[in-house]
């Protein structure tokens, strides 16, 4: 079956005053309709530049498409004009954002600005529009959606909020929703929640889900598959059980090492791998994570390692990471011995 | 890239050609302020040619004459230094109040504060002009007292912001340790933060300037200016009589008003971006 | 707009409202004081005034013989009871002098603001929608000219062109003399007399709110809820229009709040340019005639009317920003 959505070498610069900087650099990736792909990396990588990419949310300036395709249902987003666009944004293709407080207008009430997105791309009246709109709210399990329906973002909770956002996001049905850091900025227990909510709702809907986080330990419960970036480029790309069980890529085995057990100290949960990522302006010729990659030999400083099937259905991007996989048996032998 | 960085680049180089302008502009009427009384000695106010001659008729009086037959040149030149003289005068009155109430204000705090807070809403709650032209109907009408009035009436906006500046320095370090030291109040307000919180308080000090300029030529537009100076507004209080067949008399002390306080806008803004870098960008 | 929170920010100004009106009147008395010689005296020999029982009402009114303290509670609750003196010169008590002129002036103040604003805030939405072009450009231009220009001559000048050279508008006055018609007619006439008065009024108002509107639109269009409004598939008119206008208008209503006072006192200058019958004009002609009771009453009840205009101000922007708590 072909995917819902399906990213070909996606190019955005950013246009700055010190230069042309590669923010996310031939990114290619695609998520079936049911499935959810889960994007991941630190801060700065690229992930949230490809997210507005997607739904042609650049800032701009400084931020361009500049090559690719966004092929949504074979339809390339990126050759579509402005006008185009906007019948596409939240009726096919859905974004939720990581601070849901500030994601809704404080000053309009939070069951217009769900009506309008339905008045937006349907041709429901406006009576109509209220009742679909007081249904989702019951959809993303807002008790008494009626009262809930006039109040003001800043009387809601930030879940409240993520909740409306995502009411606003499948109000009308969409192939594809963008979910970026949704749960970064809610408490653990609230977390969980709009987890669950988002997985239910995608398996009634049945749309494709691009699940952007710097969090690990999310991606195992809501993806099926994970794509690994670093300084604007997908170093990794595989099956969820597969990535944990055997990352390929030195900088995966990283992050897996910076995840934290438990729900503790989650602010650090990055800081053991050493080093800083490069700034965009000055990549090293070779593989940008070399400089902070212990595996790094000559011929990573010289050259840059291309994406390759490393095993069906696995991409990375490493010279090592033939050792790497050797390593991982050793170890796994070793554990299970 | 090219976009962003020539609209910043010209965002940058229109405001600092503005703030050049206007240093240009203002020279000039300072210039002209200064030499009034060689190019045109004697009384502005004297009848010195035919009545309502037209500008450009007459080389004696490049800008014409106005009912009574004085040269309107010379009543500008000489209205630029009332114009002046009182602009910043009046500014420097209202920095002085507004910087001592400002200063008790935010250094004392407590119900020190709020009676100083509570004062400047009450001169806030007057209208401005309304006010100015009391006073100066009370007082009488000489120069010194629209400077008084234009300086009670101007203040408010300094003494917050000078008090905002002291709640911000108060408890600095280096406050503290001259308290520390026994530095007494007066020494800590006027010789350790004062100086600190004076640059944007410049800034607005130059942009009351303006406001006063605007006072003044209203004041005199009405009648209630100084009898025996010249002034701007006082012209085009005059003038109005005229307007339907000479209107330039009106019309020129006008435009010199405008370009005045445009100039001093235009310095106020460019000084802004200056010691508020943090609003450079904007 | 929840009931509560508006009554108690009525009650709340109105506890305020009452300090500061002391206040007022005590700056008044002051004021009295400070004057060259005996008020009374200056009052009464300005004018003229001999008649033995206007004296002594004038004496009884401002209780001159009492020591200072009482004669200040004396004013105070003289002006409390609505009692702004006696004048002369309207031959009537000034607080219905005053009452009688109110409608012109709200009716130039109101319509200069309201110019001010439609006409500031969409110079101020098409420079920030169309930063850094030709249009950002010229209304930044204009902005700073009527910042920088007199009302007063503004209005002048806007007479010569209008009325005198294109007799398109009349020159002053509120209504023409001996007109006659329905009310349809009359109310178009006083509009025609509207135009060029308000017009002096508002433009330089509407300077600033172009100015104030721009920056705060830039400042808006950073925010995160404006990137939902378009990821919702909204067209960039209606993420305007609808979002980023109606956040980007708080601060223009705090700007119009702060300037009541400004705004009155200007049109008091306008009026007198215009011939407008309202409280500028019995203003100037009290300011010219030294009618010191009427002087002081205007000052009085022109504080009056920006407490209550800033209470209206304050009540918008408990509609308009829902976030506002009253506590």
């Amino acid at each position: 079956m072909a995917p819902a959505l399906d990213v070909r070498a996606l190019q955005v610069s950013l246009f700055t005053r010190t230069g042309v900087l590669p923010a996310v650099d031939h990114v290619s990736f695609s998520v079936a309709a049911g499935e959810t792909l889960a994007l991941v990396g630190e801060s700065g990588c690229g992930k949230s530049l490809t997210a507005l990419a997607l739904m042609r949310l650049l800032p701009d300036p400084p931020a361009r498409i500049i090559g690719g395709e966004i092929r949504l249902d074979g339809e390339d987003l990126a050759r579509l004009d402005e006008r185009a666009m906007q019948g596409m944004r939240s009726k096919r293709i859905s974004m939720i954002f990581q601070d849901p407080a500030g994601s809704l207008n404080p000053v309009v009430s939070v069951g217009r600005q769900l009506v309008e997105v339905i008045e937006a791309h349907t041709d429901l009246g406006r009576r109509a529009a209220i009742d679909r709109a007081l249904e989702l709210l019951d959809l993303v399990r807002i008790a008494d959606p009626k009262s809930r329906f006039g109040e003001f973002p800043h009387r809601l909770s930030g879940g409240m909020c993520q909740r409306v956002m995502i009411a606003m996001a499948i109000a009308c049905g969409p192939r594809v929703l963008i979910a970026d850091e949704p749960t970064t900025a809610l408490d653990v227990t609230v977390q969980a929640q709009v987890l669950a909510l988002l997985q239910r709702l995608q398996d009634e809907i049945g749309m494709a889900m691009l699940f952007i986080t710097h969090d690990l330990g999310v991606v195992a419960q809501v993806a099926q598959r994970v794509a690994v970036m670093y300084a604007g480029r997908k170093v990794e790309e595989a099956a969820v059980d597969a990535l944990f069980a055997a990352p390929l890529h030195p900088y995966t085995r990283g992050l897996l090492a910076a995840t934290p057990k438990a729900e503790v100290d989650r602010a650090a949960r990055l800081a053991e791998i050493p080093g800083m990522v490069p700034p965009l302006g000055n990549l090293p010729t070779g593989c940008a994570y070399a400089p902070r990659c212990p595996l790094a030999g000559k011929r990573c400083w010289a050259e840059r390692p291309a994406l390759t099937e490393a095993t069906p259905g696995r991409l990375v991007a490493c010279f090592a990471a033939d050792a790497m996989q050797d390593r991982i048996v050793n170890d796994v032998a070793v554990v299970g011995s | 890239m090219a976009r962003q960085l020539r609209f910043e680049m010209t965002g940058r180089f229109l405001r600092n050609r503005g703030a050049m302008m206007g240093s240009l502009i203002l020279a000039a009427v300072v210039l002209t302020a200064l030499l009034a009384p060689v190019v045109y000695p004697g009384d502005p106010l004297r009848i010195v040619g035919p009545a309502e001659l037209w500008p450009f008729q007459d080389a004696r009086f490049p800008l014409g004459t106005d009912a009574l037959g004085r040269d309107i040149a010379a009543m500008l030149a000489h209205g630029a230094r009332t114009t002046l003289l009182i602009g910043i005068l009046a500014s420097a009155a209202s920095t002085v109040i507004g910087v001592t109430v400002g200063a008790v204000a935010g250094y004392y705090g407590g119900w020190v504060d709020e009676a100083a807070m509570r004062g400047t809403e009450l001169f806030q709650t007057i209208p401005n002009l309304i006010f100015i032209l009391t006073i100066v109907v009370i007082l009488g009408p000489s120069i010194a007292h629209i400077i008084i009035a234009i300086g009670v009436v101007s203040w408010t906006s300094i003494a917050r912001l000078t008090r905002a500046e002291f709640l911000a320095l108060r408890n600095r370090d280096f406050v503290q340790a001259c308290r520390a030291m026994g530095l007494g109040d007066v020494a800590i307000i006027t010789g350790e933060i004062l100086p600190n919180a004076l640059p944007p308080v410049i800034v607005l000090s130059s942009l009351i300037i303006a406001g006063a300029v605007l006072f003044e030529s209203a004041v005199s537009f009405l009648g209630l200016g100084d009898p025996n100076v010249a002034s701007w507004g006082k012209l085009i209080g005059d003038g109005r009589e005229l307007i339907r067949t000479s209107w330039y008399v009106c019309t020129i002390p006008g435009l010199a008003i405008v370009v005045t306080v445009l100039s001093l806008n235009l310095i106020g803004d460019g000084l802004n971006d200056v010691l508020n870098p943090r609003l450079r960008d904007r | 707009m929840p009931e509560r929170p508006v009554l108690r920010l009525l009650r709340r100004r109105l506890l305020q409202l009452i300090p500061l009106l002391i206040g007022v009147v005590v700056v008044n008395f002051c004021l009295i004081h400070a004057a060259p010689g005996s008020f009374l005296d200056v009052m009464t020999s300005d004018n003229q005034v001999t008649d033995p029982a206007l004296i002594a009402r004038l004496r009884t009114t401002y209780g001159l013989d009492d020591p200072l303290w009482l004669q200040l509670l004396k004013y105070i609750a003289a002006v409390a009871h609505l009692d702004l003196g006696f004048s002369y010169r309207q031959n009537m008590p000034v607080f219905d002098a005053i009452l009688a002129h109110l409608p012109a002036t709200l009716i130039l103040m109101l319509s200069g603001l309201g110019l001010a604003v439609l006409v500031g805030v969409t110079a101020g939405i098409i420079a920030a929608v169309k930063i850094d072009t030709i249009w950002d450009s010229i209304v930044s231009v204009l902005a700073v000219v009527f910042f920088a220009t007199p009302s007063f001559w503004l209005g002048i000048m806007l007479t010569v062109l209008f009325a005198v050279k294109l007799r398109w508008l009349p020159v002053g006055d509120m209504t023409t003399l001996g007109a006659d018609g329905g009310t349809l007619a009359q109310l178009l006439d006083v509009l025609r007399h509207l135009v060029l008065p308000a017009l002096s009024l508002g433009l330089f108002y509407a300077a600033i709110y172009a100015r104030v509107m721009r920056s705060s639109m830039l400042e808006v269009f950073r925010l995160d809820f404006v990137r939902t409004a378009r990821a919702k598939g909204l067209s960039a008119a209606r993420v305007t229009l609808a979002h980023v206008v109606r956040n980007a208008l708080l601060p223009v209503v705090t700007m119009l709040g702060l300037q009541m006072g400004t705004v009155l006192a200007g049109s008091v200058v306008i009026e007198t340019v215009f011939a407008w019958p309202g409280i500028g004009t019995l203003l100037f002609d009290a300011v010219s005639t030294r009618d010191y009771p009427m002087v002081l009453g205007i000052m009085v009840l022109g504080s009056l009317m920006v407490v209550a205009a800033n209470l209206a101000i304050d009540l918008c922007y408990l509609w308009l920003d829902p976030r506002i708590e009253v506590g």
